[in-house]
């Protein structure tokens, strides 16, 4: 364990330095957060307009008007990619990974300051990039956020297939970028800044599940790159990686000999660890959230920590099984199947010992852990409906179908958002100095978690009905205009959902200035950002360096003075010094 | 609190798997060989997913309530895990998942690494946007070569897929709009696309399989009900991709016969 290289003692005046171009790793991780609240927004909307469409196909809408079929596909598009990129792989790890780990490792900043800075100002160049795209000439794409090839290749493909494609396409490799320099800051921060006590096995499991995300994103975003840089060729310089031999719209394109599978391959080499990106953080929030609220020190400390290492591990080897249907040699579908059901297992381990963490406790029910509750009962919904998926011979009937729609977006949407939800209630009074209100929060999450499970899980029984995903009318398809009632109901509860969001937004900015001041550790938490005062000082701990003697979730500890010992107290012969 | 969750957990549980049971919406009933594996392989999967379900969610309604801090409520329980209990509960979940799809597995690789059966009826699906064509060989039982230059796809039919009239064998060919099958006959299917990628999906033939530009992709199926169901494309191919729709007709054998001697009649 180095010691930190540099020590900023001095916090920056001025207000340009100070909260827009900061170095300061907890106004960058803000700065992330809101990026993300923002997009998450945009990207709602988007699927309001959607939802309105599917069911109401002639109404003309706010701010877009009249939707025609390549407006519903530039909606699903830009809808898709906001929410994967700027939301889901923003918030979690850029914006809570940022503001916490290094408090809770005992660093007084990243190690990368300057690198941390520009990875946010670039972030936030994608983002409006991305945003451009809705209004260059033919608007936003149509080809969906996987942008199979040829579709995406092809600038006569279809509306939105010119500049707003050319956009879309740069928007994700300055995102890559920016994620790139973001995973280098994680992993050498973890590795190098801990501070004295602080060994790997003490770290709390957000820290590893940050630093797991970290090494996925490395590996896999330069990837996306590569393949986002060819595609661009493609589009524009006439080379053929991605397009074969083709005619579009009667006339022969220019390009021969090219792969469409290629592109398939490339993305979801990215795609599927993407996943995880988005929902290890979640998981790390909720054993985090689970342990202090119960109680109890966090069933299976190693278990989890070797459950995360294998998920990362194994979703790098698991990506063919998103294209079982695509004409990709049917033996290698075996291998990927079984490595896909292989990687059910450290999920499957996660939920028990979450289970296991409960049993025999004394469970708070604040906001926080309403949410991480919350979380566990969506992976398991989500992640429950991926065996079916994994299995060649079902996705036959499955792939490309709302059951798939339902699948993910219960296990990477709605759960890694319930993970964001807990995480700020759980961080708020640190980050703010002022507690959350409570009711509203508990409002909030009993309307969200019934709303979420009405809309996305009745797309699994229209998969299974045959229902096609990105369809903007299903009145072409007798068998599936029958299907309508359904699409009614979810867009109904889409609406009371969506409407309840605004209560965790006003209850986000009234408590950030008028909720009950915080103290230093309100919810009785034994990592180490508890130990500092709130909110913290520009160097974390006010020039002194934490010591860390014990595991991250000492609850509970018979014979301890408090039902807590927090990770700085003095070595003491009650409980366990380390997690067993 | 507790008792809130319990309740809204349980219900949600319980109304979900109400639907799944009572099979309110459900896979359209097959029409294919395949059906009786794939449902068979698919109903084993739901029930194993779905005592997991209820047993994982269930219980955890239970255990917050029951385990939630009240004034009477006995110290917590000190423990950092069971070794055991972890390795129990790994093997049982290994052999579960990968035993669950092994199960499967047989039917894949019938399906997809066997040939058709010889005898099979030869049919070639060509998807552009937004369209299906249907080309069947003819009585030489040879495909006439297509070429990317003659495909005009806004001119429909034959000059859609680019058939090359100067090809001997293209006297025979006969394409068109609409699928026509015998029932239980097996089908050859040649899957091919001019422009992006299409799906040709038919959920009651418990059949799907992406049409990609530059691949001629060999499947084969075997019809088992008289019947018309509908083809939906099912891989995003443009701003036409929900109204790309087509129609099997699986009939008899004597019914396609006479629909293949009329249609090359028509050609001559």
């Amino acid at each position: 364990m180095a010691t930190p290289a540099t020590v900023h003692s001095h916090a920056p005046q001025g207000f340009i330095r100070k909260y827009i171009f900061s170095l300061d790793h907890k106004v960058i991780g803000l700065q992330y957060f809101f990026l993300a609240l923002t997009a998450v927004f945009v990207g709602m909307f988007l699927s309001l307009l959607m939802r309105i469409h599917l069911i109401w196909p002639t109404a003309a809408l706010p701010l877009v008007g009249e939707i025609k079929p390549e407006t519903y596909l530039a909606l699903l598009t830009m809808h898709g990619t906001i929410m994967v990129f700027f939301v889901l792989t923003t918030a979690p790890q850029g914006g809570f990974g940022n503001y916490v780990l290094p408090i809770q490792i005992g660093a007084p900043d990243m190690a990368f300051p300057v690198l941390n800075m520009l990875s946010f100002w670039t972030t936030f160049l994608g983002f409006i990039v991305i945003i451009a795209a809705f209004f260059v000439s033919g608007g936003a794409p149509l080809h969906g956020w996987t942008g199979y090839a040829p579709l995406s290749a092809v600038q006569s493909a279809g509306p939105g297939e010119g500049l707003g494609a050319d956009l879309w396409i740069t928007s994700i490799a300055i995102f890559c970028v920016a994620s790139l320099m973001g995973a280098l800051n994680f992993i050498t921060t973890t590795l190098d800044l801990r501070a004295k006590g602080m060994t790997m096995m003490r770290m709390p499991l957000t820290v590893w599940s940050w630093f797991i995300t970290a090494i996925l994103g490395l590996l896999a975003f330069g990837v996306l790159l590569s393949a986002g840089i060819l595609l661009l060729m493609d589009r524009n310089l006439g080379t053929s990686f991605y397009v074969p031999l083709i005619v579009v719209n009667g006339q022969v394109m220019g390009h021969k000999g090219g792969s469409p599978l290629l592109w398939q391959h490339l993305f979801w080499f990215f795609g599927h660890p993407e996943v995880y990106i988005a929902i290890l953080p979640g998981m790390g929030v909720a054993s985090q959230v689970l342990s202090t609220f119960s109680r109890k020190p966090i069933f299976g400390y190693k278990a989890m920590v070797y459950a995360m290492l294998s998920i990362g591990f194994f979703g790098f080897m698991v990506w063919g099984h998103h294209m079982f249907m695509s004409g990709m040699s049917p033996y290698s579908a075996f291998a990927f199947s079984i490595l896909t059901m292989c990687i059910g297992v450290p999920s499957a381990i996660k939920t028990f010992n979450w289970l296991g963490t409960m049993y025999k406790a004394r469970i708070r029910f604040k906001t926080p852990m309403l949410y991480a509750i919350g979380f566990v009962s969506l992976f398991v919904s989500g992640g429950l409906s991926g065996p079916f998926l994994a299995q060649p011979v079902l996705d036959i009937q499955l792939h490309d179908t709302y059951f798939v729609v339902g699948h993910f977006h219960l296990i990477m949407g709605v759960a890694a958002i319930f993970g964001i939800f807990a995480a700020t209630h759980y961080w708020f009074p640190k980050m703010f100095g002022r507690m959350m209100n409570e009711t509203m929060g508990t409002i909030h999450f009993f309307i969200t978690l019934a709303g979420t499970y009405a809309i996305f899980m009745p797309m699994h029984y229209l998969g299974m009905a045959g229902q096609t995903r990105r369809y903007s009318q299903f009145t072409e398809v007798a068998y599936q205009t029958k299907l309508l009632p359904l699409q009614t109901f979810m867009t109904y509860a889409a609406f009371i959902t969506i409407a309840a969001q605004f209560l965790f937004v006003i209850n986000l900015f009234w408590s950030m200035f008028k909720g009950p001041k915080a103290s230093d550790n309100p919810w009785e938490a034994t990592t180490l950002e508890w130990t500092t005062t709130t909110p913290p000082p520009h160097d974390n701990f006010g020039g002194k360096t934490p010591v860390v003697h014990h595991g991250p979730y000492e609850y509970g500890v018979p014979g301890a003075p408090k039902d807590y010992i927090m990770q700085t107290d003095p070595p003491t012969d009650a409980g366990h010094s380390d997690t067993k | 609190m507790g008792l809130a969750l319990l309740l809204l957990i349980w219900l949600i549980t319980l109304t979900s798997t109400y639907f799944f049971v009572a099979k309110t919406w459900w896979l359209p009933a097959g029409a294919s060989a395949a059906t009786h594996w794939i449902d068979g392989q698919f109903q084993l999967t739901f029930i194993i997913m779905g005592i997991v379900f209820l047993a994982a969610q269930l219980s955890l309604g239970y255990i917050v309530w029951r385990y939630r801090a009240t004034p009477s409520a006995p110290p917590v329980s000190y423990s950092h895990g069971n070794t055991r209990l972890e390795i129990i509960w790994t093997t049982l979940t290994t052999i579960l998942f990968i035993g669950l799809n092994l199960m499967g597995s047989s039917v894949w690789a019938s399906q997809r690494f066997d040939a058709a059966e010889p005898g099979a009826v030869q049919v070639e699906v060509t998807g552009m946007q937004f369209a299906w064509y249907f080309r069947y060989p003819g009585a030489d039982g040879t495909y006439a070569k297509t070429k990317v230059s003659l495909m005009d796809p806004s001119a429909g039919g034959e000059a859609a897929v680019g058939l090359d009239t100067s090809d001997p064998s293209a006297k025979d060919d006969v394409v068109t709009g609409t699928m026509y099958l015998p029932k239980d006959r097996e089908v050859d299917l040649s899957l091919r696309s001019v422009d992006v990628i299409h799906s040709f999906f038919v959920p009651q033939l418990r059949f799907k399989q992406d049409a990609v530009p530059g691949l001629n992709i060999h499947m084969h199926f075997k019809p088992t009900e008289i019947g018309e169901y509908e083809i939906a494309c099912a891989e995003l191919c443009g701003l036409g991709h929900y109204k790309m729709h087509g129609m099997v007709h699986v009939v008899s054998q004597e019914d396609f016969d006479k629909w293949l001697a009329a249609r090359e009649a028509e050609k001559q």
